[in-house]
């Protein structure tokens, strides 16, 4: 097998740098590009666009799409009061990804840090941790959010407190799961005898190590967490309008269902290739990675067919 | 096996007076109880005698106690919208719920297993590829919103099922068919990569030299070993699945406990709400103590 030699031949040359690597991986490309797409519009669609998104023309109501004399706007029709859908889903990126995005900074740094300490910590305070999470995870996250947006206003804060705290588990478990290996090594047991302290050990040695994976669950975690937000705006209680995110604009588009079936298509048609394209992007970066998986990126012809 | 029963059962109790501190302090510290428990249309005269009756100027530690004993005794007060008991409610529309996860699961079970272990047996070949494309696919899709497409598709457009309601097994195909398929998508990537693990080892070797054919090398010598990580993850999923059965209950307009408890919830009628999440961890208890011990009967190494 030419696999055990491959890395050593990679060593020689220049390490190549991530574009290239991420050039090797055509689908991840694609991802990338779409979620780069994604993303601008999440910055800049609502000062482009909304003005137009919520210009109401009763004229145009349920305006079907592909009709090109009505501008590029109306390209993908219009809703039940004349909006062009286009602008709406431009300017609902902004909503859907920040509300996502601040859900897994948040269960990422909490959970983390947790995870740190109970990989680090004496037996007690580890064990107090791992039920805490044990209680989060024995519930169904939806019912959690439930109850909390039932009880607290669904407001956008309250949305991202909710799927953050249901998120905090699954970087808890892995980060502790990966310090418990980390800690025994050599690098570790060198800064204790150089006199570390527990602190500079844990966020200054261990935690590099940690990152690119809990980077590779971000990645995959962003695209649940924005299935669970849209979700909870489809039934009502999570985003409200007239504030607006896909998950909303897909259950606006429900009661006009039979004569306009583009209101809730097109919105969903945008979770779904978001999703896609973060689980994409994740198994890429998982490749990546793992050094002993990176050499089916790297390699020429020769070794690609290994 | 019975210490270990025990130990499970007091971890889930621990998660349950946890839950049950967090809703009684969520529902009694965050504002006026009456304005939670009532419509918002509800008259001052009768925030008042709500108010009187439940006890609501009582000291606060004296409130915790009655709920607490009341919640013992299954009595989970009123239904504000129905009229009855909260808790026969819940239990009226349980079954359903139910029925419907069983059918899915055992589905994405059988499909998962089958379609998984075909496709470790044939690792890089093109069934291979088209069913990772299908199981990634699956996993990226909103249920909300296929649910939406398939009753416009199927019920509307072509009008080979109803488009919502119970009543004849019809009514039934859809919901399944939406439920079933973000957890075969994440099942699918599980027994795949389980097999391939299986399909290297040793006793699979012995089995081929001894000349036993490669379907029964798969589905009987690799597969009881390959079921331990599918049936964790099967766990998790069912748990997973009431989540979409909220979803997919609402949308089919099925009368399972999903659909109760977010119309519950917008018609703000407290009671059922916590009678139904309350009956939902005790069922997803019950069931992670049953994955627990199939774990030890199909791996006889494992012992609690």
């Amino acid at each position: 097998m030419a696999d055990t030699q491959t890395p050593t031949l990679a060593e020689t040359h220049s390490p190549p740098g991530w574009l290239r690597l991420l050039w090797a991986d055509k689908y991840a490309t694609v991802a990338a590009v779409f979620l780069l797409f994604v993303v601008a519009m999440a910055i800049f669609g609502p000062s482009l666009f909304a003005d137009l998104s919520s210009k109401v023309n009763f004229r145009g109501r349920n305006l079907a799409p592909f009709q090109f004399e009505h501008g590029w706007l109306m390209i993908l029709g219009a809703d039940s009061l004349g909006r062009p859908i286009l602008a709406r889903i431009l300017v609902a990126a902004q909503n859907t990804m920040t509300i996502a995005f601040f859900a897994v900074l948040a269960a990422g740094i909490v959970g983390g840090s947790l995870g740190l300490i109970a990989g680090y910590s004496r037996k007690l305070v580890s064990d107090v941790i791992m039920r805490l999470a044990d209680v989060i995870m024995s519930f169904p996250s939806l019912l959690l959010a439930v109850i909390v947006l039932y009880m607290l206003k669904p407001a956008l804060g309250n949305l991202v407190l909710v799927l953050a705290i249901t998120r905090i588990p699954v970087y808890l478990r892995t980060t502790r799961a990966e310090v418990l290996e980390i800690r025994e090594r050599m690098f570790v047991q060198a800064a204790k005898v150089m006199g570390a302290s527990t602190w500079r050990i844990t966020f200054l040695h261990i935690l590099p190590m940690v990152l690119p994976t809990l980077l590779t669950i971000a990645t995959l975690d962003f695209a649940f967490v924005m299935l669970a937000e849209s979700s909870l705006s489809f039934l009502g209680i999570g985003i409200q309008p007239p504030e607006v995110t896909w998950g909303l604009m897909v259950a606006q588009g429900r009661p006009y269902m039979a004569q306009a079936w583009w209101l809730s298509f097109w919105p969903g048609l945008m979770i779904v290739l978001t999703t896609m394209s973060l689980n994409l992007l994740s198994n890429w970066l998982r490749t990546v990675l793992d050094p002993a998986q990176r050499w089916r990126l790297e390699g020429s012809k020769e070794t690609a067919n290994v | 096996m019975g210490s270990f029963v025990l130990k499970r059962s007091l971890y889930s109790i621990i998660s349950l007076v946890g839950l049950l501190v967090l809703v009684f302090f969520l529902s009694r510290l965050t504002g006026d109880p009456a304005a939670l428990y009532l419509p918002v249309d509800a008259p001052a005269s009768v925030r008042e005698a709500f108010r009187e009756a439940r006890g609501l100027n009582d000291p606060l530690i004296v409130q915790f106690g009655d709920f607490v004993w009341n919640l013992l005794h299954f009595d989970f007060g009123e239904s504000l919208r129905r009229q009855r008991p909260a808790f026969d409610v819940v239990l009226e529309a349980f079954p359903w719920t139910l029925c419907l996860a069983a059918i899915t699961m055992s589905l994405v079970l059988l499909g998962a297993v089958v379609l998984g272990s075909l496709a470790a047996m044939n690792v890089g070949k093109s069934f291979d590829r088209i069913s990772s494309v299908i199981s990634l696919a699956a996993a990226s899709a909103p249920d909300f919103w296929v649910a939406l497409m398939a009753i416009f598709l199927f019920a509307v457009a072509l009008g080979w099922v109803p488009t919502s309601g119970t009543g004849t097994p019809w009514h039934w195909i859809l919901p399944v068919a939406v439920l079933f398929i973000r957890p075969f998508g994440l099942i699918l990537q599980v027994v795949r990569g389980s097999m391939i693990t299986a399909l290297s080892s040793a006793y699979v070797k012995t089995a081929r030299a001894k000349g036993v054919r490669q379907r029964a090398i798969t589905f009987v010598h690799a597969l009881r070993n390959a079921m331990l990580p599918v049936i964790t993850v099967a766990g998790d999923q069912a748990a997973g699945l009431l989540n979409g059965a909220v979803v997919v209950e609402s949308v089919f307009g099925f009368p399972g406990i999903g659909k109760l408890m977010i119309d519950s919830i917008l018609q703000r009628d407290f009671a059922v709400v916590l009678a139904a999440i309350m009956i939902t961890s005790l069922a997803i208890f019950i069931m992670n103590l049953l994955i627990d011990l199939a774990y030890a009967l199909l791996d006889p190494r494992i012992r609690y």
